[in-house]
């Protein structure tokens, strides 16, 4: 299984709370940039690790993150 | 790789359509924003967005009409309840629900709380408990916990001065009217399962005409217990969850 995230960085507030839900961690803060709001926002830091399995997206509060997931042959 | 996983017939998980673009006011991390995403999957899955109408409280989720694509109507402070009555037994085929913080609903509005629950009234009320006054800056609330620091008991609450705290789920589970009474939290994907699942139950007992319902939702404040996001849950979860113990105290609803 390979995932992908799409973050919406305008929404995003930087809460982390995502971070600590990720059991791949996939997911970290962006150094040194903030959104058009001046919040901090999260961004697929090792996206090859993602597996989809979108613990992230359901515990984001603001619903930031869109999720996709496909079978991928080895 | 990236790039062809992110297509539509990929898609696993999105912010449910319900909710429009309009960017929250709630702090970052405020458990608000979970609990609206769950109410609006709710309906969506039940095919009821034409037919839902909420009551909003006032407190921090005063604006929830500008998230969620659905009915609302704005209720004096606590008085949701009742406004809702009125809604339900005019409109029955309506999904009826209100949305209230522990300011709203175990304070100032316990009157109206109490009585709508005890009427049996087909309201589902979502309570979302973070123990303390979130919008008003971090006040006292009836069910702010023994001991802890808000800007109204800064040494503490103490029950010699300030009363115990009020666990208005435990009394509406003996009222003859409810018919699921239950209290979950949204700290991990696991409890936001059981929540939604919770919110189902009681918006479908509430279309069968099976009485009122509560689902209370442990929440944070982050801002209130001036902790961060990730340090609040984790509070929540020591000292609200032994205080506020999570589960079904009543269902008869047989769904």
């Amino acid at each position: 299984m390979k995932g992908a995230i799409v973050v919406n960085t305008d929404r995003c507030k930087g809460c982390e709370l995502c971070i600590v839900a990720c059991p791949k961690d996939v997911i970290a803060l962006a150094q040194k940039k903030v959104n058009v709001h001046g919040y901090p926002y999260v961004e697929s830091a090792v996206p090859e690790s993602c597996i989809g399995c979108a613990a992230c997206a359901m515990v984001c509060p603001d619903g930031c993150i869109t999720v996709y997931r496909k079978k991928v042959e080895e | 790789m990236a790039n062809n996983i992110i297509s539509p017939e990929n898609l696993v998980y999105k912010k449910p359509a319900l909710m429009n673009d309009t960017t929250m006011h709630y702090c970052p991390g405020c458990s608000h924003g979970v609990v609206h995403k769950l109410v609006a999957e709710v309906i969506e899955e039940m095919g009821m967005s034409d037919k839902a109408v909420g009551v909003c409280p006032v407190g921090c989720a005063v604006f929830a009409y500008r998230y969620l694509d659905i009915d609302w109507q704005e209720a004096p402070h606590g008085r949701a309840p009742a406004v809702a009555t009125g809604i339900k037994r005019l409109w029955p085929d309506r999904l009826v629900f209100t949305y209230q913080g522990d300011g709203d609903l175990a304070c100032i509005g316990t009157a109206e709380t109490i009585h709508a629950l005890n009427r049996g009234e087909n309201i589902p009320i979502i309570f979302i408990n973070n123990a303390i006054y979130g919008m008003t800056g971090g006040q006292m609330a009836p069910t702010t916990l023994i001991g802890q620091k808000t800007a109204t008991c800064p040494y503490g609450r103490d029950p010699e001065l300030h009363g115990y705290n009020l666990n208005i789920t435990e009394l509406a589970s003996h009222l003859k009217g409810t018919c699921f009474v239950t209290r979950q939290s949204v700290d991990s994907v696991a409890s936001i399962n059981k929540a939604k699942r919770a919110i189902r139950k009681a918006f479908e007992a509430s279309m069968q005409g099976k009485g009122s319902s509560l689902v209370e939702i442990v929440s944070t404040c982050n801002s209130g217990w001036k902790l961060t996001p990730v340090k609040a849950n984790e509070w929540m979860r020591e000292n609200m969850f032994p205080e506020y113990e999570k589960g079904d105290l009543k269902d008869t609803t047989g769904l």
